[in-house]
């Protein structure tokens, strides 16, 4: 499973990757998902119905994620724009 | 025989007009992007490398294109925006919006646009932006796509929640409603090429549509 943020001036970055199915692996990546809400993330798992239509799923917390899943992105929380 | 030459001429006309509208208004889409990409280039902040952005919107590309429908893709990729089905209009949606098909259009860093597809109405603007305050390089703006793949999952995932958000702004305040109205047209006529280029081909398959 990876896990990918958008940041501004670069596109997508890896932030962490590891199987959750290893015991130390999925420790990490516990701590990096809360790490990323910490700091005003929002977390989305892009999934594949059976039909094959692509969705999304917000997640907010890791137990939500799907296990078959490869990739959870985070971007910043939405904020009413400005103007 | 000056009925029969008129007549001639008026139907040369009518077929140069149909044959120049598409370059005309790729035309005029590339001089109102160009004009949109000074007016951000004005509001850079100190530091903005132009290629560096390039390919973080390139990688933002990428990223939109793994995550999105064929037929979302090619439409943002042809016109640049998407349009994604409202998902309240079911049973158990709110009782103002149960049973009205709706519609959002999504643009990169511009408000999401809510409109009946039936007749063009436009409803509403929810202005909504998704600052990264850490400012890697002094912008917290996502590139282009990225800021599309955000709202698009946003949508998605729990559209109440960024509706909630969002400002909610009547039609008109950051859209211009005359471009939106071409937009639609010129979605409506991107989707009636597209049934014709898939019928011509032979396809038995239908479109898989975009999504809703």
């Amino acid at each position: 499973m990876k896990f990918l943020r958008m940041r501004p001036g670069f596109g997508e970055q890896l932030i962490a990757e590891g199987d959750p199915g290893v015991a130390e692996e999925e420790q990490a990546l516990i701590e990096e998902f809360r790490r990323q809400l910490d700091q005003g993330m929002w977390a989305a798992v892009p999934t594949t119905s059976t039909g094959g239509r692509r969705e999304a799923e917000m997640v907010r917390g890791f137990d939500e994620i799907p296990r078959d899943t490869d990739r959870v992105i985070f971007f910043p929380r939405a904020a009413g724009g400005a103007r | 025989m000056i009925v029969a030459l008129a007549a001639t001429a008026i139907v040369v006309l009518a077929l140069l007009w149909e044959i120049s509208m598409p370059y005309l208004e790729r035309r005029s889409e590339e001089r109102r992007l160009r004009k949109e990409r000074r007016a951000r280039a004005a509001q850079d902040p100190p530091g903005y490398d132009p290629g560096r952005e390039r390919r973080a919107e390139q990688r933002a590309r990428e990223l939109l294109k793994s995550c999105v429908n064929e037929e979302e893709w090619a439409m943002y990729r042809d016109l640049g925006f998407l349009r994604v089905w409202g998902g309240q209009s079911q049973a158990d949606g709110p009782s103002e919006l149960r049973g009205i098909d709706y519609a959002y259009l999504v643009y990169p860093h511009k408000p999401i646009l809510a409109y009946l597809p039936q007749t063009g109405r436009l409803l509403n603007e929810y202005c909504v932006e998704f600052p990264d305050e850490t400012r890697p390089y002094g912008s917290k703006r996502l590139p282009d796509s990225d800021d599309v793949l955000a709202k698009w999952m946003a949508l998605k995932g729990d559209e109440r929640r960024i509706i909630a958000e969002a400002n909610l702004h009547l039609p008109g305040r950051q859209h211009d409603p005359r471009q939106i109205e071409r937009d639609l047209w010129r979605l409506g006529r991107w989707e009636r090429e597209r049934l014709a280029r898939a019928s011509r081909s032979g396809t038995t398959r239908e479109a898989e549509p975009a999504d809703g």
